[in-house]
């Protein structure tokens, strides 16, 4: 196998794999987010712990998203869009996909960029029509990758790591949501 | 009062004769049990247009192969059956029709087998069984209304079976790529339900694709040589058809049959069936695999005169996809469910199979001493999944059976030569 520089351990993915393939409970996850409102259509959400591996884990820092609305929708821009979060997932569970099977793969990543493309009809949280969905109408991902393989091997790469992204899944099949008030 | 045998085989298809006919060879006295008839999935669990996915100059049994005048075609469900029987016959297999295995355990240094028509002592057993006794259909068939027929491949016969409107086509598999396909020329609409498939031609330069698997060694893999034989051994059978026209049967040529295409079907929510969005990838991954393949081919064929390699045009995404549609809008009268099938070892009361229902072996050869399979997919090579498969494999695994018996304390049931 040669031997190329990613950054990805996946030789630790590799043995977590079939460890994990024996001990499903272990392999229950629950990530977690806090949000607390601010002021308007801003909050701020915070991720620090989750749980895993059987046990609760902590990030080694605090993180703190802001979240608001544009000027186009008469509000004040402190943060991005809710809505833009998920391009933020999307983007990124991606590109970590085509860095790790290119690792697992030997192929030697020079640079990898992509632009996310969410369209959506914003009547439909408008309630100005009802037959237009508040979600996204579709998403388009352009990546541009440099790399030592062929055309075909990156399109591979891609294809791959859509096969095995978390946001993609999630983005691309339902998934039951329980809303409560404590 | 038990009967005792060296060898039981469990069931009489093409595996379990093939098992028959090593054990005959290496003097193992031995019984074939067949809880129906000869060659029973191929008489009473195929639809009736189905025929074999190898052309017939790859329908070989051990000291059998098609001499017909047709190498090219492909049997029929009833051509397969009539093979397989004169297979039996040829090779004088002692099998016992109409006897249902209802349990199989360790009994002292082998193990008593129950049927329904009394028990057997044997040193060792044969599991040829079959992979695919019981079509798996999701949960959430059971949120289907009543309003809407719902068939497995087992129930499925013929398009006339079904009531007139539109049918739902759930798997893209070669079963319901060719359900789909004659669902729709009987006039129905139809959708097909599509997650990961594997996409082939159904020829390629000049010759059948399973021609060049065969002869260009694809088929040789060992499965211990096989990256993730899990995953392998759960692959869903290629999209091809067996028809007299040597037609290619991928989500193109449907498309083309007026075939409307959705993504895999994730769940139903409010009566509602939602399909998933990533219609786009498993094109992208299925048509990257083919032409992976092919390549495979063009470097074994080096510069053979053949005709020159072709490539196929990438599966045509449909202009806007699917996302869900109401179940009890009428548009879909009956839901066809191509969505595999699972082995049945509910009678297996051995240690051999793992949480997911599938038998755990290695090459065929089980960690119960004396318990073997044959007749599944990628046993021992990519080349088992097939009917021409069986030959090496079972000569491989009746060869291990053997010579554990031989190696085995002395015991008066052993009547193996050295």
């Amino acid at each position: 196998m040669t031997t190329v520089t990613n950054g990805v351990n996946v030789q630790a993915l590799l043995d977590a794999r079939d460890v994990l393939k024996g001990a499903p409970e272990a392999a229950q996850f629950t990530w977690r987010a806090s949000s607390k409102w601010q002021h308007g259509v801003h909050s701020s959400v915070t991720i620090q712990n989750y749980f895993g591996l059987g046990e609760e884990q902590n990030h080694k820092g605090e993180s703190v998203f802001e979240a608001d609305h544009p000027e186009t929708f008469a509000a004040p821009d402190e943060g991005i869009t809710p809505i833009e979060y998920l391009l933020v997932g999307l983007a990124s569970c991606l590109t970590a996909g085509v860095a790790s099977v290119a690792q697992n793969r030997g192929i030697q990543l020079r640079s990898v960029e992509s632009v996310v493309e969410g369209h959506h009809d914003i009547r439909g949280i408008l309630g100005a029509d009802g037959d237009v969905r508040n979600g996204f109408n579709d998403i388009k991902v352009t990546f541009t990758i440099d790399a030592d393989a062929s055309k075909e091997d990156i399109e591979a790469l891609v294809a791959q790591s859509q096969k095995r992204s978390a946001v993609f899944d999630a983005l691309t099949n339902p998934t039951d949501v329980t809303v409560e008030v404590a | 009062m038990s009967e005792r045998f060296t060898a039981v085989v469990i069931g009489a298809g093409h595996a379990g004769l093939a098992a028959s006919h090593f054990l005959g060879d290496r003097s193992v006295d031995h019984v074939v049990l067949e809880r129906g008839e000869v060659a029973n999935s191929w008489r009473r669990e195929r639809w009736d247009s189905l025929r074999l996915l190898t052309p017939n100059v790859l329908s070989r049994l051990p000291g059998l192969r098609y001499e017909g005048p047709d190498p090219d075609g492909y049997m029929t469900s009833g051509e397969v059956a009539g093979f397989i029987s004169r297979f039996a016959s040829l090779s004088g297999a002692p099998v016992r029709t109409g006897v249902t295995v209802t349990s199989v355990r360790r009994a002292g240094d082998g193990y008593l087998v129950t049927t329904s028509h009394g028990e057997i002592d044997c040193r060792a057993v044969v599991v040829a069984s079959g992979a695919c006794n019981r079509p798996a259909v999701p949960p959430w068939a059971e949120a289907v209304p009543a309003s809407v027929s719902q068939l497995t491949p087992f129930d499925y016969r013929a398009p006339d079976q079904l009531p007139d409107g539109g049918v739902l086509v759930v798997g893209a598999s070669a079963t319901g790529v060719q359900l789909a396909a004659e669902i729709r020329r009987s006039g129905r609409p139809v959708t097909l339900s599509v997650g990961e498939h594997v996409r082939l031609p159904r020829t390629y330069r000049g010759r059948d694709v399973l021609w060049w698997m065969d002869a260009s060694g694809v088929w040789d893999q060992r499965y211990d040589e096989v990256e993730d034989l899990d995953r392998a051994r759960r692959l869903p059978s290629p999209q091809l058809v067996g028809s007299p026209s040597r037609m290619t049967l991928d989500l193109n040529a449907l498309t083309a049959m007026g075939v409307s295409l959705v993504g895999r079907w994730a769940t139903v929510r409010d009566g509602s069936a939602l399909f998933s969005g990533g219609l786009r990838n498993v094109f992208s991954l299925a048509d990257l695999k083919m032409n992976r393949l092919l390549g495979t081919f063009d470097e074994w064929a080096g510069a053979a005169e053949m005709d020159p390699p072709e490539r196929f045009e990438p599966t045509r995404v449909p202009a806007s996809t699917r996302l869900q549609c109401d179940l009890g809008s009428g548009e879909f009268r009956a839901i066809v469910w191509a969505t595999g099938f699972r082995p049945d070892y509910s009678w297996l009361d051995v240690p051999v199979v793992d949480a997911k229902g599938h038998l755990e072996h290695e090459g065929g050869v089980t960690a119960s001493p004396g318990m073997y399979a044959l007749g599944l997919p990628l046993l021992r090579r990519r080349r088992s999944t097939f009917i021409c498969g069986i030959e090496d494999d079972a000569r491989a695994v009746i060869g291990h059976l053997a010579d554990q018996l031989g190696r085995a304390p002395a015991s008066t049931s052993v009547s193996t030569q050295p």
